[in-house]
This record gives C-alpha cells, sequence and structure tokens, in this order.
C-alpha cells in the first residue's frame, strides 16, 4: 500500500496530504502519525491539506480523530491550507470540526502550533461571544 | 430533458470510490460546473459511494449528463442489493450512524444536491439518486 | 398532415439542396436588419448545417414533433446560432428570422413540384409550415434564455464590481456590504471573500452590514456559514454594523452564536488589529506590543 510521507520539521511532525486517500488509506496514515508522536515525542502535528480537493464526513472524522488523539498524546494538532471551495462545501454537509484549530498556510500553522505550545493560545477551536 | 451520456461504473472497493470521485470531477468540469459545484458534487458522491460500500456492500454508480432547455446537470443514481434501510427518515437525521461515523452522509449529500431521492426496503436493497443543475 | 419520409420537402431537401441555399443566403442579405446579419460570418455554415440537419430530420419520419431523437442535431444547432446571436446583439426577430427567411424559398420549390395536385400541395405546405414554425420558435426560445444567461453573467460581473473585498492592513480585508442582498449576490460576495482571503493571506475579514437595511433568514444563514467557512480555513470573521432587525434574524436562527461582531467597521478594524498583534498608537508614544 502506498503511504503519506510524514517530515519532522523541529518538534512538529508535518503531513502534506497530496492524494486522494481511499479509506485504508487515511486510517494507515492516522495510526503512523499516532506511532510517529510517541516515537519522536513530537509536539505539534500540522495537516497541510491545500492540495485536497474535497473533505467528506469520512476525512472530517479522521481529522477530528487525529486532533484528539494527539491531544492525549500532547500534541496540539493544526489543519492548515483548507480550500474555500471545500471550506463551503463541509460547512453545507454540516461538519464546523470545531475541536480542531486551522491556519491559512504551514508558516502561520507552525506559528500557531508554537503558540499552543507555549500555552498561547488554545488547542481547541477560540470560540467567542 | 435529454440524457446525452450515460454511464456505469462499479463501487464495490474503496479504490472504486476513489474512482467515483475522479469521475464526478471529470464529468462536472466537462459540463462547465464552477469550483463549488463541482466540489458540493463530488463530496455528496464520495458520501453516497461509501454507504453503497459500507453499508450495501458494493453496488453500481449510473452517471448522466442531462440538459434541459440551456440547463446543464449530473444525475448520480446509486444502487445496492444490501440490507436495505428500515427506517429511511431516522437514517435521513443528521447524526445518526449505525456504523460509528458521523451520519452526516446522507442528510449532507441531500443538503449538496438540487434534487435528491431515496429508496430502500429491507432485504431489497437500496438506490439514492441525487442531482446537481448548473 | 404528412409524417413519412417520401414528401415533396424531404425529396427537395435531398435533391435541389444547392438552389435552395443559394435562394435563402440571397433571400437573408435583402431582408430588413440585414446588416448585422451579414455581419454574421457563419451564417453560411448555419444554413448549410441546417438543410443537412433537416434532412436528417425528416429522414427520422418525425415531422411533428422536433423533441425526438432525429431532431438533436437541429435542435444543437439552433441552439448555437441562437446562443451566438444573443451574445453578438441581435434582437428575438433577427435570430428568428434565420429559421422563417427559409420560407418563401421552399414554398416557391415546393408550389413548382406539386404542379396541379392543389391537394397535394395544400397538405405539404400545412405540413412544411407548422415544422418551420415551430424551429423558428425553439429558436426564440433559446433565444430568450440565451439572453436571460447573458443578462444573469453581466449582473454577476456588476455585482463584483460592486462589492470589492478591499485589503485594510496587511492581513486584514474587508468587505463593506451595501444595498439589499438577496441569497444569490451574498452567496457571490462571500466566494470572493473566501478567495481573497486566501490570495491576500488575511487572517481576519471584516464583513460590513452597515449598508444593509434588513436581512432574510436565507441571506442571514449565509453571513454565518461564510463565518463557518472562514474559520475552516484559518480566518476569523468580524461583523459589523449588525441592525437591530439584522439581529433578530440571526438569534432567531438559533444556530452558532459564537461570532464576533462590533457596532462599526471602526471597531472591527481595531479587534482586528489588536488580534494580529498591532494597535494605533499617537505619534509620540511607544508603540504597546499588545497580543491578544
Ligand atoms: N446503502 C445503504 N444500505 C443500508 N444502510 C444504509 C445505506 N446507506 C445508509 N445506510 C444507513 O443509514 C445510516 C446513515 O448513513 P449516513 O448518513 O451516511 O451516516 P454514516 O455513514 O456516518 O453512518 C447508516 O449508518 C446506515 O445505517
Ligand atoms: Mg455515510
Amino acid at each position: 500500500m502506498d503511504q503519506i510521507p510524514i517530515l519532522m520539521v523541529g518538534d512538529c511532525l508535518l503531513v502534506s496530504i497530496q492524494v486522494d486517500m481511499h479509506d485504508q488509506l487515511a486510517l494507515a496514515l492516522q495510526d503512523s502519525l499516532m506511532t510517529k508522536i510517541v516515537e519522536t515525542g513530537a509536539r505539534g502535528v500540522m495537516l497541510d491539506i491545500s492540495s485536497l480537493q474535497f473533505v467528506d464526513s469520512f476525512i472530517g472524522r479522521l481529522l477530528n480523530n487525529i486532533a484528539s488523539m494527539a491531544r492525549v498524546l500532547d500534541a496540539a494538532t493544526v489543519v492548515v491550507g483548507m480550500q474555500p471551495a471545500v471550506a463551503i462545501t463541509l460547512v453545507e454537509l454540516g461538519l464546523t470540526l470545531s475541536g480542531i484549530r486551522t491556519a491559512l498556510n504551514v508558516d502561520k500553522g507552525l506559528a500557531l502550533i508554537r503558540r499552543i505550545i507555549d500555552g498561547e493560545e488554545q488547542a481547541f477551536d477560540r470560540r467567542e461571544g | 430533458m435529454i440524457v446525452e451520456k450515460d454511464e456505469t461504473i462499479p463501487v464495490r472497493t474503496s479504490e472504486d470510490v476513489v474512482r467515483v470521485r475522479r469521475e464526478v470531477r471529470e464529468r462536472a468540469v466537462a459540463l462547465g460546473f464552477g469550483l463549488v459545484d463541482q466540489t458540493k458534487l463530488v463530496t455528496a458522491a464520495s458520501e453516497i459511494a461509501r454507504n453503497t460500500l459500507d453499508y450495501g456492500g458494493g453496488g453500481e454508480l449510473r452517471i448522466e449528463c442531462l440538459r434541459d432547455g440551456n440547463r446543464r446537470g449530473l444525475r448520480l443514481s446509486f444502487s445496492d442489493r444490501g440490507p436495505g434501510i428500515p427506517d429511511i427518515e431516522r437514517a435521513m437525521t443528521d447524526g445518526y450512524t449505525t456504523g460509528g461515523g458521523l451520519g452526516l452522509g446522507l442528510s449532507g449529500a441531500k443538503r449538496l444536491s438540487s434534487d435528491f431521492a431515496i429508496r430502500s426496503s429491507p432485504g431489497q436493497g437500496t438506490v439514492v439518486i441525487l442531482a446537481r443543475w448548473k | 398532415m404528412a409524417n413519412k419520409a417520401d414528401t415533396i420537402i424531404s425529396t427537395l431537401i435531398t435533391r435541389s439542396r444547392k438552389p435552395l441555399l443559394d435562394e435563402w443566403l440571397a433571400r437573408q442579405a435583402t431582408m430588413a436588419g440585414s446588416g448585422a446579419i451579414a455581419a454574421d460570418g457563419d451564417v453560411k455554415e448555419y444554413c448549410t448545417r441546417f438543410l443537412a440537419e433537416l434532412d436528417t430530420g425528416l429522414a427520422a419520419g418525425e415531422v411533428g414533433d422536433i423533441r425526438g431523437a432525429g431532431w438533436s442535431g437541429m435542435r444543437e444547432l439552433l441552439e448555437e446560432v441562437s446562443r451566438s446571436r444573443a451574445g453578438k446583439g441581435f434582437t428575438p426577430s433577427e435570430t428568428a428570422s434565420f429559421v422563417f427567411s427559409l420560407k418563401a424559398p421552399l414554398f416557391a420549390l415546393v408550389q413548382r413540384e406539386a404542379g396541379d395536385n392543389a391537394a397535394r400541395l395544400a397538405d405539404e405546405l400545412q405540413s412544411a409550415t407548422t415544422l418551420l414554425d415551430t424551429l423558428g420558435l425553439y429558436t426564440v426560445e433559446v433565444f430568450q434564455k440565451a439572453r436571460e444567461e447573458v443578462i444573469a453573467r453581466q449582473q454577476e460581473e456588476m455585482l463584483e464590481l460592486s462589492t470589492p473585498v478591499v485589503r485594510l492592513w496587511e492581513g486584514i480585508v474587508a468587505v463593506p456590504l451595501i444595498g439589499t442582498l438577496d441569497s444569490n449576490r451574498t452567496q457571490v460576495v462571500m466566494e470572493n471573500l473566501l478567495q481573497e482571503i486566501v490570495s491576500a493571506g488575511a487572517q481576519i475579514a471584516i464583513i460590513d452590514i452597515t449598508g444593509v437595511p434588513t436581512v432574510d433568514t436565507l441571506v442571514a444563514q449565509h453571513l454565518l456559514k461564510t463565518v463557518s467557512a472562514a474559520r475552516l480555513m484559518g480566518a476569523d470573521c468580524i461583523i459589523s454594523g449588525i441592525r437591530p432587525q439584522i439581529a433578530q434574524t440571526i438569534v432567531h436562527l438559533g444556530v452558532d452564536l459564537s461570532v464576533t461582531s462590533k457596532a462599526s467597521m471602526s471597531g472591527a478594524l481595531e479587534l482586528a488589529l489588536k488580534r494580529i498583534g498591532k494597535a494605533v498608537v499617537e505619534r509620540k508614544a511607544r508603540p504597546a506590543a499588545e497580543v491578544s
């Protein structure tokens, strides 16, 4: 089976999803990410989905699961680069991924992870009244 | 309304689900759908294709390119011969799942489509038809 | 009505297509408004194809109903003609004259062919008239739809021009909405806003609705969905200038109430600057590095 490469940048794991993953591949990614977090003691996980042309409820659930499991392993997750059309569709589908922090691009994502690790930002989505 | 192109592809493996997404995207692009419309169609197709595979035990997708006067549309009919859905109204509710999913596949796909229809009876299998017009 | 392919018309179309075509083209060149038609460089090609499709359609034996498969090529051709003429600014009658101008030359030929057989002539003319009228009306119908499409597109373009997304500051974009919002306009504006968030790399988007008198439920929903979509992309929205009536509509929706709002655009900008770690200070004062 193909694998999605996981890179290490400082103390963060970086995954760039470039292909349309079939479900097993997606689940395999989740498993290897968790293993990698434990192995490396990474404090952050960044999922770059700027090349992804859709996010359905399966991928949405996967992103949610990765974020919650990583949190248990004391790593902050940030999803970056979601395209406007994908975001519009996801909202219509009924998913807001409210437990996940997001950023516009890799640079901003890394900065956000840094702030979360340093305790300046919450690992959960910020909700304001 | 005229059916201009008609094609059937299998939905039996999770690679097939990937192919469904690719084929639907290609048709939508060919019909001149905008990026948001393409994405909505592909996402709805992905949801229902996965249901066909996971709950229906596999089946097939019929893709039809439609023309109604100046309007262009794409109609997707997924069918399986699986166990069927005993309570369709319940299955269409946001959050309802028997498979540990998010329960947004059917209801979400309906929101992403212009037309949506579902036929199912226990033991007879399930047919989900969705269409989106440009 | 003649329903068979062995009518005089179909024989003529097959046998005398060239003279018929010449006669038809000459006719169109001398017609009122012929300036525009003559300028339509495709007219000869269209006429040639029309006669070929007429042949095909008649051969399929469907004279009364042009919705059948035998006429699909004809329908496509007429759609092409209509769309092209709609785009070039032709009037509906100039467009329909493409079909109707065939009547005279065709009828002349039919008459010559029928000779003294008056009954046959009447019958043939009747069915030819019906057919050409149907095709002509179809052209008008498609033309009108094409016109509507052109107008809709122009409206959309105007819409994009009328509601520009502006870059207020590095990392901050804003869209000031003015006038009545319908669901369509809101959708276009919102898609533009999200796109601009990406191109500008903006962390914060301000949607100012001070100039919007009222919104309906659907529009309010679009606004809230945009806020959610922006959040998924990694940007925050601030809605400014919400009027009491609009606040009511939003509250009535009972959905996601975690929208940041400010009374005025300047309040929104102040908050946005604070969020990106900037503040507007007096010239001589030292900038306070505030982080929200
Ligand atoms: N093709 C099908 N055959 C049988 N049951 C189905 C089918 N599609 C959907 N269902 C039922 O409807 C429920 C809801 O489906 P869906 O909205 O896609 O949510 P999820 O896939 O997350 O469970 C499923 O859990 C399943 O019980
Ligand atoms: Mg599902």
